[in-house]
């Protein structure tokens, strides 16, 4: 699913380009990314980035699944928007998110095995995943298609922004590597540096997100009201 | 026995959402007062024991001898939203005052990672009928052990200074974190 990521990110780069995007769909897309992200700001979606980001291939495959997902859910749910009866909504969401998990969950199992067994549950769980379905309450219900897309996209991939730093932190912190690769070297480890074992481990993963969370707060100087 | 140990080990050991991460939205959203944190964890005990009962039943009854096991994400989340929709006509009726607390987020038990895992999980370690339905109970009493903690702790928290980008998010995930660690000493409990 790693093409879905960098067509994403093309699409990006030819923004000025089109004329579809008006400056406030260039806002819809922009918006979630920082200001208002869906992870540290509006915090939803937190189990999946807690759980796949124990290595940086892990958290790349679960983001290019978000990112397919909630755009093309977003879209879907846009374009039923006047068809869906309010009452049994929700079912109707699952179905259409459901539906789209199952087809990432057969592609990653046949092309790329080894990291969908890693995943294990965390594919079917884009289901509950909060994010999905809260764009698709808050957002694809009121909206035209386009708008949706683009709103669907900024938000998949402001969490995997958020989803690649925990796994970049946690895993030079807890394995020494990148991307699998070896990054403290051998002589440091025999000067007796030791990998962080807890970032491995689950309170590793809630300390760094809440630390990212703290960041980005600080930054963006939004705070939680009581 | 061996029910027993897949009781604590749900429950306390591999803790959902200590361990595993499922269900942090309302282990965050809810966990405010110890009052509504208490029928939270009621709440989701209680459907994730009925969950774990059905889909059981739909994954071996239905999805095997129809070979449609590629259908178990959407089956079961159907079911698990119509279980949810029951539980919250049956607790209107009952209890006025329990509705009114548990407010939005009953609706959002099915946004509830926790219990879509939990049927997951039970069918990935092929437990049978009476296994899985243990794992669910020993799965809601560790949700609920753990949001009634945190509850407890973010009380306290309310008195103590807490800089301004930590509030709310930030400081619950410190907060989890401690309690994750403690939690990891229960490892040595069983080995499973």
């Amino acid at each position: 699913m790693a093409e879905g990521n960098t067509a994403a990110e093309t699409k990006v780069q030819t923004k000025p380009k089109e004329k579809l995007f008006s400056k406030k769909n260039k806002r819809t897309l922009s918006d979630p990314l920082s200001d208002n992200n869906p992870i540290t700001l509006q915090v939803l979606g937190i189990c999946s980035a807690l759980a796949v980001t124990v290595q940086v291939p892990t958290a790349l495959v679960m983001s290019g699944a978000v990112v397919f997902v909630l755009t093309i859910s977003n879209v879907a749910i846009s374009l039923m928007r006047n068809k869906i009866p309010s009452k049994i909504r929700i079912i109707v969401e699952l179905a259409v998110v459901a539906t789209l998990v199952i087809l990432v969950d057969q592609v990653l199992k046949a092309f790329l095995f080894d990291i969908s067994k890693k995943l294990s549950v965390f594919v079917g769980l884009i289901i509950t995943n909060c994010i999905i379905l809260g764009r698709a309450e808050a957002f694809a219900l009121q909206n035209k298609p386009w708008p949706s897309f683009l709103d669907g996209l900024g938000n998949a991939l402001g969490y995997a922004i958020i989803l690649l730093v925990v796994a970049t932190g946690r895993e030079i912190l807890g394995s020494g590597s990148f991307f699998g690769f070896q990054l403290i070297p051998d002589s440091l480890y025999a000067a007796g540096y030791e990998n962080m074992g807890l970032m491995v481990l689950s309170p590793g993963a809630f300390i760094l997100l809440g630390l990212i969370i703290w960041g980005q707060r600080m930054i963006s100087q939004k705070f939680e009201e009581n | 026995m061996k029910l027993i140990l897949l009781f604590i080990s749900a429950a306390v050991v591999n803790n959902f959402v200590l361990s595993y991460f499922l269900g942090i939205c309302p282990f965050i959203g809810v966990s405010k007062k110890v009052s509504s944190a208490v029928s939270m964890g009621m709440a989701v005990t209680f459907v994730m024991t009925i969950t774990a009962a059905v889909t059981w039943l739909i994954y071996h009854l239905i999805l095997v001898p129809a070979n449609l096991e590629i259908l178990q994400y959407v089956s079961f989340i159907l079911v698990i939203s119509s279980l949810v929709q029951l539980v919250e006509m049956f607790v209107k009726k009952i209890s006025k005052p329990l509705y009114d607390t548990l407010g939005i987020y009953l609706p959002l038990i099915t946004t509830n990672c926790a219990i879509l895992g939990l049927a997951l999980f039970a069918v990935l370690r092929e437990y049978n009928f009476m296994e899985s339905l243990v794992y669910g109970i020993g799965a809601g009493a560790g949700f609920s052990l753990a949001i009634v903690i945190m509850a407890g702790i973010r009380e306290e928290l309310e008195l103590a200074k807490v800089p301004k980008p930590f509030e709310g998010a930030g400081i619950t995930m410190i907060v989890a974190a401690s309690l994750a660690l403690a939690f990891m000493g229960f490892a040595g409990l069983i080995s499973v």
